[in-house]
C-alpha cells in the first residue's frame, strides 16, 4: 500500500502532517514518537528575529475547539537553522518550515536564510495568522497582497512554497488563484476562525489579546467546504486542515481534494495520534480496494458513487 | 520516560462539595514521577472537554512491598473537566500522561524544608514530602485555606513527621488570616546560620508574597506553577511564564525527558531582559527570584 504523497518536488511519506504552532519546532516530541514517521512536521512560525509573543492567557477551550492568541512566539530564523535544523535532519523528519513577516523583505530574506541551509523540505507562507497586528493577514486579507508576497518569495527561494491561507476572507478560492499565479507550488487551508470569549463572571474578554484563532472539530465542516471550493479553483496540491482528529476526518479532507493534510489541535489531546491515523488510512484503503492514498484526493467531485 | 496510559479510576474520594481526590490504576507513571511532576488528564473520551488538564501528582500509590501501584490527584472542580473528575465512579478510565515537568529538588539537612500550601496548592507537597522523609529532611507545611473544612490532609503530612502551621481566613482552624503571617514571624526568627528551603504552590498572590518573603530573609523559593496548559509537551506554547535572562538566576533541576533550554544567544539588537519560557518545559517548578512575578497574571 502505498501512502506517500507529492506535493510540488517535495515527497511526503503519508499525508499526516504536523501542523504549525501545534508542534514547536518538532524536537519537543522527538522523545515521545518518531518525527520521522510523519508525513512532515511544520514547525512554528518564523520571523527574521526573535519574538515574545502575546501576554497569557494565550488559550482558552471552547465548545469542541479552543482559540489560540500566541502571537507568535518564536526563536527567530537564524537560531532554527543553527540550533533546530540540524537536530531535525539527524532525525529524518520532513521538516515544512512556517516563515512569518512584517514585510515582504523580510518574508524573502527568511525564505532566503532558510534556502541557503540543508534539511528544509519546503516554505509554509504564513500569510494568515489572525493574532499580530502587523504583517502576516494583512497580506492574507487582500489579493494583491497575497500575490505580491508570493510572488516576490517566489524570487528568493526554489523551495517548494506553500501559502498558508486564511478563512477570514469572503471568498478563498480567489486567494488560492491569486497564490497560483504568483507562482505557488501548492496551498495550505485553513488557519484559525478570528474569533472570542467572553468570561461572563469578571465580564471581561478571555483572552489577554481580546480576540483569538478558533480551530479544533467546530470548524471542521467549514474547512472542508473551504478545500472543496479550492479544489475547484486550482490545480495546485492542497494541504488541508481544520479540525482533523482521526483518519476519518483526515479522509474527509483527502476527498474534498487535499493533497496531505495538517493536524493541530488534536495533537494537544493526543500526541501518540499520528500512528493511528495511518493505521486508519491504511484500513480504509484496503476496505475500499485501493493501493494508493493519492487515487483519494478530489473524489468527492466525481460523479455521484452509488452505494455498495 | 513519558507514558501514556487509559488509567481506570481506583477510588473517588469527595472531600467536598468542591474538592475530591482520584486514585487513578497507573502504576507506571507513579512509579516513575519524581516529587512535584504533573501529568496530563483527559477526564472524557471525545470533545467535550477536547483538551487534557494538568494535576500534579498528589500521592504515589504503593503497596506493603513498596511498589508503586497508581497515583492520585487532588481535584477542585472549577469547569466542565475538573467536574467530570469530580463525578467520575471507580470503573471509569480516564487518559493520563505523564510524568511531565521539572521536579522539585528536595533539600538535604541540615537544611529545613518548609512547604507553603495554598488550598488546592497543597497537591505537589505529598511527594516532595515523601522524599524529604527519605532524606530525614526537618520539614514544616504552612497550609492555608478560606475554612477548617478545606485543609486536607493536614494530618496525613503530620503522621509523616512534618510540623504544621495552619491558617483559614475565618479562623475556624489554625490562626486567622492568610499563611503568609505564620510564615514571616518564622523567617524573622530563624537564624541566619540555619538554611531554610522554601516550596510553595497556591494562589499566585499568595505564592508572590512567599517570594517577596524568601527574597527579604534571603532564602531560596521555589515554587510550583499552575498556568492554563494546552498540551503539556511544549508544543502550544500557551503555558508562558515570564523569566529573567539573568545567569545564574534560572532553576536547574535534574532534567527529565526533556531536554532542557537552550541559552539565550545574543542578536544584533540586545535582548529583554526577560522572555517567555514554558512552564510545562522549564517548570512548573521555578526558582521563584527567575520570575518576573509582575508579569503573571493572578488567575495562575
Amino acid at each position: 500500500m502505498d501512502l506517500s504523497v507529492q506535493i510540488g518536488t517535495l515527497r511526503l511519506k503519508n499525508p499526516f502532517i504536523a501542523a504549525s504552532g501545534c508542534f514547536g519546532y518538532g524536537l519537543e516530541y522527538a522523545g515521545a514518537i518518531d518525527i520521522a514517521s510523519l508525513g512532515g512536521v511544520a514547525v512554528k512560525g518564523l520571523f527574521l528575529k526573535e519574538r515574545e509573543g502575546h501576554a497569557p492567557p494565550r488559550i482558552v477551550e471552547t465548545p469542541a475547539g479552543m482559540l489560540n492568541a500566541i502571537g507568535l512566539q518564536g526563536i527567530g530564523v537564524h537560531r532554527f537553522v543553527n540550533e533546530k535544523l540540524p537536530e531535525l535532519r539527524k532525525l529524518g523528519a520532513t521538516t515544512i518550515v512556517n516563515v512569518c513577516g512584517s514585510t515582504i523583505d523580510e518574508y524573502c530574506e527568511v525564505s532566503r536564510v532558510l534556502s541557503d541551509h540543508e534539511g528544509v523540505g519546503a516554505i509554509e507562507l504564513n500569510i494568515s495568522c489572525p493574532n499580530i497586528k502587523e504583517g502576516g493577514i494583512q497580506f492574507g486579507c487582500s489579493l494583491t497582497g497575497t500575490y505580491d508576497v508570493v510572488h516576490a518569495v517566489r524570487k528568493a527561494t526554489r523551495l517548494p512554497l506553500i501559502p498558508k491561507l486564511t478563512p477570514n476572507v469572503t471568498d478563498v478560492p480567489s486567494f488560492a488563484r491569486a497564490s497560483a499565479e504568483a507562482g505557488a507550488d501548492a496551498i495550505s487551508l485553513v488557519n484559525t476562525f478570528l474569533a472570542m470569549a467572553i468570561d461572563i463572571e469578571t465580564q471581561r474578554p478571555k483572552l489577554t489579546n481580546v480576540l483569538g484563532g478558533l480551530s479544533g472539530p467546530a470548524i471542521r465542516p467549514i474547512a472542508v467546504r473551504m478545500v472543496y471550493e479550492c479544489r475547484q479553483a486550482v490545480s495546485l496540491p492542497i494541504l488541508g486542515m481544520g479540525g482533523i482528529a482521526s483518519a476519518e476526518d483526515a479522509i474527509e479532507f483527502m476527498l474534498a481534494g487535499a493533497t496531505a493534510v495538517q493536524v493541530g489541535t488534536a495533537n494537544f489531546a493526543d500526541p501518540f495520534i499520528w500512528g493511528r491515523l495511518v493505521s486508519g488510512l491504511e484500513s480504509y484503503l484496503q476496505r475500499h480496494h485501493l493501493s494508493r492514498a493519492a487515487d483519494l484526493v478530489g473524489l468527492a467531485h466525481g460523479p455521484a458513487k452509488a452505494h455498495a | 520516560m513519558l507514558i501514556d496510559v487509559t488509567a481506570e479510576v481506583i477510588s473517588n474520594t469527595r472531600l467536598s462539595s468542591a474538592y475530591n481526590v482520584i486514585a487513578l490504576n497507573a502504576p507506571e507513571i507513579a512509579a516513575n514521577t519524581l516529587p512535584g511532576q504533573f501529568v496530563m488528564v483527559k477526564p472524557a473520551r471525545g470533545i467535550d472537554p477536547m483538551l487534557r488538564r494538568p494535576f500534579s501528582v498528589f500521592e504515589v500509590l504503593r503497596d506493603k512491598g513498596g511498589r508503586a501501584t497508581g497515583l492520585s490527584l487532588l481535584n477542585k472542580r472549577v469547569g466542565v473537566g475538573t467536574g467530570l473528575l469530580y463525578e467520575a465512579q471507580p470503573g471509569d478510565r480516564i487518559g493520563c500522561l505523564g510524568p511531565l515537568g521539572r521536579p522539585f529538588v528536595p533539600v538535604d539537612p541540615p537544611s529545613e524544608a518548609w512547604m507553603i500550601a495554598g488550598g488546592v496548592g497543597l497537591a505537589p507537597f505529598a511527594t516532595l514530602a515523601d522524599a524529604l522523609v527519605v532524606r530525614k529532611t526537618p520539614m514544616t507545611l504552612f497550609y492555608g485555606a478560606r475554612s477548617a473544612a478545606d485543609l486536607y490532609y493536614a494530618d496525613r503530612f503530620e503522621q509523616m513527621g512534618a510540623r504544621l502551621a495552619l491558617t483559614t481566613e475565618d479562623g475556624t482552624r489554625g490562626e486567622a488570616g492568610r499563611i503568609t503571617g505564620p510564615l514571616e514571624r518564622a523567617l524573622a526568627s530563624r537564624p541566619a546560620d540555619q538554611p531554610v528551603t522554601i516550596y510553595a504552590c497556591g494562589p499566585t498572590p499568595m505564592m508572590r508574597a512567599v517570594a517577596a518573603l524568601g527574597a527579604r530573609f534571603h532564602r531560596p523559593v521555589f515554587v510550583s506553577l499552575e498556568p492554563v496548559m494546552g498540551c503539556g509537551m511544549g508544543g502550544c506554547y500557551s503555558c508562558v511564564v515570564k523569566v529573567h535572562r539573568a545567569p545564574g538566576t534560572q532553576h536547574q533541576a535534574p532534567s527529565s525527558q526533556h531536554p532542557p533550554s537552550p541559552p539565550a544567544t545574543a542578536g544584533q539588537a540586545p535582548a529583554p531582559s526577560t522572555h517567555f519560557v514554558r512552564s510545562c518545559l522549564d517548570g512548573p517548578v521555578f526558582n521563584a527570584a527567575a520570575l518576573d512575578w509582575n508579569a503573571l497574571p493572578d488567575g495562575h
